[in-house]
């Protein structure tokens, strides 16, 4: 049996997917944070089924990439159950998309999510009223809590097992008789069968002028659309509006109507939260605010972060001079050992420490719901640099990691905001390049320092962006974005987020690291490091760094923790400060922190912006970092 | 009196008269609930060519400065 999740942005589809399929897709308190579909199999009473979680999408309407996803699975595969999640507080606008559901004639039910939301803010829903209205079962969950969700999949099961079929709600009557004409057209031909969906269903987007469907049948059949054209004419004329509002108006009258005989309002509760929006929204503390929430958040991943990293390293280095003395000191067994202790101290003494803090603080921030917030109070700033505010959260996003980052950037409507916000992903600081801003300059510099890293980033950032915006002029369609009700966010999902983060890094980074530090030992018992490092040096000689600093800059590419940790190894020392100066700490962290995105990266970019826009991203990148290293060396 | 979203004051209640623009933001402002006919109340104008903020049903919702400048409201008093 396959399930499927499908509903607006942030009703909860992931976090009840999580706590049936173990934590596996992302969750966060802001619309939009899922772009791409996730399988898993879960087994719920002794039976084993698959459950899919779907993009959110506001309507069946094609607009931005990841509801374009949505909409492509939900018609393409063939599903068992259809759960439709509604965040039960949204009820009214939520209706809409459940009466596009209804018209596909698939086998459909309804979970209202967040019902303790919705009974806080005086929204009280006669759930059974509502099946009846409809046709469909309908279920309440509050899905963080787990509470529900095991009548949620009993309803979900015995409707697999003896499906009913919906169906849709009608119109006023003369909306009704052109949409029932149109399909009668749309019967004579086959595109309800090409498209997989409904005659009617077809009818209403194709009267809706809905872009993907219209395009797909004008590059065949131009006299259809003419036919097309006629009834959306016809429409507009005993309505006196354009076809695509009378059809979604109707939708929503309907949904009102719906809402309202189902609802019975009562006064909404009075809460803290209410009251939080007037100081971090506000036009003058909201930024402050913002500075002190970040100044927060630096310093208690720096504390936490050094009060492990100097006793761990030193508890690996003791280690060192005792396999020197029993296996010699230039020895191949001496080198591989080495290696691994190497590999392994840096992963657990410099990594890790400030990794675990970082990536909690930044999941607190997504889960309480504040980066929406960031996204109203940076929109003007976003505007000056050609873009808007919703892509400060890609751009957030970054900071734990450039990947999902740059998948985020699906959320933005026009391909040149994506592309400009995924270049600008590549050069914020990912988890792993922040462990090397506090490992490195915050350790052996001080924390001032560390923060003078972030804001001079921040900085290039802004002037990159304005650099790219020029060279790529356009207005950008502007910011149209939900801001939802601040949550208190559960322990234990924030853990499960900060674990399946973390286990990317333990599972693949951290064996990555052994193995990079037994090949560099190798290469220094080879004496092969000297050419390879010969090769790099024009540009190490530029920047005035150690030459064995070289090879190390090979390796960030494949992981960016790799070019710090390798450093302590390639220049033979415990304590980096004893062979690096301060300038030349700042100028190996600079470098390192704009130069090419790692391979993971590149990866994902070719995928999301195409291969020459990548090789242009990582020639731009690349000519930042020497550029901007050359001047901290210089000044610095 | 018809006026541009961008020209009411925080705190008063407006009702969306038009939406003045292609469909593309039309669709993208009915998937929020916004159509014309629809009540709101302003929370936040924008201040430094700033978004504005808006609550439609219950639910807050942010429009850029250009967004909003296309949506035509008459105040209720």
């Amino acid at each position: 049996m396959k399930i499927v999740l499908v509903g607006q942005p942030n009703c909860g589809k992931s976090t009840i997917f999580n706590n049936v399929a173990g934590y596996k897709a992302i969750t966060s308190n802001f619309p939009g944070k899922t772009v791409t579909y996730t399988l898993s199999k879960m087994t719920f009473q002794g039976i084993t089924s698959e459950i899919v979680d779907l993009p959110g999408t506001y309507s069946l309407t094609s607009f931005d990439l990841a509801e374009l996803e949505a909409r492509k699975y939900l018609l393409r595969e063939k599903n068992d159950v259809i759960i439709n999640v509604i965040d039960a507080s949204l009820l009214g606008r939520g209706l809409e998309l459940t009466l596009q559901l209804l018209e596909l004639n698939l086998p459909i039910m309804i979970c209202l999510n967040m019902i303790d939301e919705a009974e806080t803010k005086g929204v009280i829903i006669d759930t059974d009223k509502l099946s009846r209205l409809l046709g469909v079962p309908v279920v309440t969950a509050i899905a963080y809590k787990g509470w529900g969700l095991n009548r949620l999949f009993e309803t979900a099961y015995k409707m697999g097992q003896k499906p009913v079929k919906s169906e849709f709600q009608p119109f006023s009557k003369d909306v009704e008789q052109v949409i029932k004409d149109l399909s009668e057209h749309i019967k004579k031909v086959d595109y309800a069968k090409k498209f997989n969906v409904t005659n009617r269903f077809l009818a209403t987007k194709l009267l809706e002028n809905d872009q993907h469907f219209i395009d797909e049948i004008k590059a065949s059949d131009k006299d259809f659309i003419k036919i097309v054209q006629d009834y959306q004419l016809q429409l507009e004329e005993c309505r006196d509006r354009s076809s695509d509002e009378i059809i979604s108006s109707e939708r929503h009258h309907l949904s009102m109507q719906l809402y309202e005989s189902v609802v019975k309002l009562s006064k909404p509760k009075r809460e803290f939260r209410n009251y939080l929006d007037s100081v971090l929204m506000h036009p003058f503390f909201g930024y402050v605010s913002l500075i002190v929430i970040l100044y927060l958040f630096f310093n208690f991943v720096f504390y936490v972060g050094a009060l492990f990293e100097e006793p761990l390293l030193d508890f690996f280095y003791q280690f060192l001079p005792y396999a020197e003395r029993v296996l010699g000191a230039d020895t191949l067994p001496y080198h591989i050992v080495n290696g691994v202790i190497q590999g392994l101290a840096g992963g657990i003494a410099i990594v890790l420490p400030f990794l675990f803090p970082f990536l909690l603080g930044l999941a607190f921030l997504e889960d309480t719901g504040y980066l929406p917030r960031v996204a109203y109070l940076m929109d003007s700033f976003l505007h000056r640099i050609g873009l808007h505010g919703k892509a400060i959260i890609p751009l957030i996003l970054g900071y734990g990691c450039t990947v999902p980052a740059v998948m985020a950037t699906r959320i933005l409507e026009s391909e040149r905001d994506r592309f400009i916000t995924s270049i600008l992903t590549t050069m914020i600081p990912c988890a792993a390049r922040i462990t090397i801003i506090f490992g490195l300059v915050a350790f052996y510099l001080g924390p001032k320092a560390a923060i003078f890293v972030f804001t001079f980033n921040i900085v290039v950032v802004a002037i990159a962006g304005k650099i790219l915006s020029n060279i790529m002029p356009e207005i950008t369609p502007g910011m149209i974005l939900e801001i939802p009700a601040y949550h208190v966010p559960s322990i234990k999902i924030l853990l499960s987020k900060v674990w399946l983060r973390m286990k990317e890094f333990i599972v693949i980074a951290w064996p990555l690291l052994i193995v990079g530090s037994v090949v560099l030992s190798l290469l220094k018992h080879w004496h092969l490091e000297a050419l390879i490092n010969q090769l790099i040096s024009p540009v190490t000689l530029l920047l005035g760094l150690p030459v064995a600093v070289g090879v190390t800059l090979i390796f960030g590419v494949l992981r960016k923790e790799l070019s710090m940790v390798m450093l302590v190894q390639a220049l033979g020392v415990t304590n980096i400060s004893t062979v690096m100066s301060a300038t030349q700490i700042m100028t190996f962290t600079i470098f390192v922190l704009f130069y090419v995105p790692c391979v993971a990266t590149i990866a994902v970019l070719i995928k999301e912006i195409g291969s020459k826009r990548t090789l242009f991203t990582i020639i731009f990148t690349f000519l930042i970092a020497l550029v901007l290293a050359t001047i901290t060396r210089l000044v610095y | 009196m018809i006026v541009n979203l961008t020209d009411v004051k925080s705190g008063s209640k407006v009702k969306v008269v038009r939406i003045r623009g292609g469909l593309g933001i039309r669709q993208r402002l009915s998937c929020l609930g916004i159509h014309p006919g629809d009540v709101m109340l302003l929370q936040k104008c924008g201040f430094m060519k700033g978004p504005v903020l808006v609550n439609i049903h219950g639910n807050q919702v942010a429009l850029g400065r250009g967004i909003a400048a296309k949506i035509l409201v008459e105040v209720e008093l």
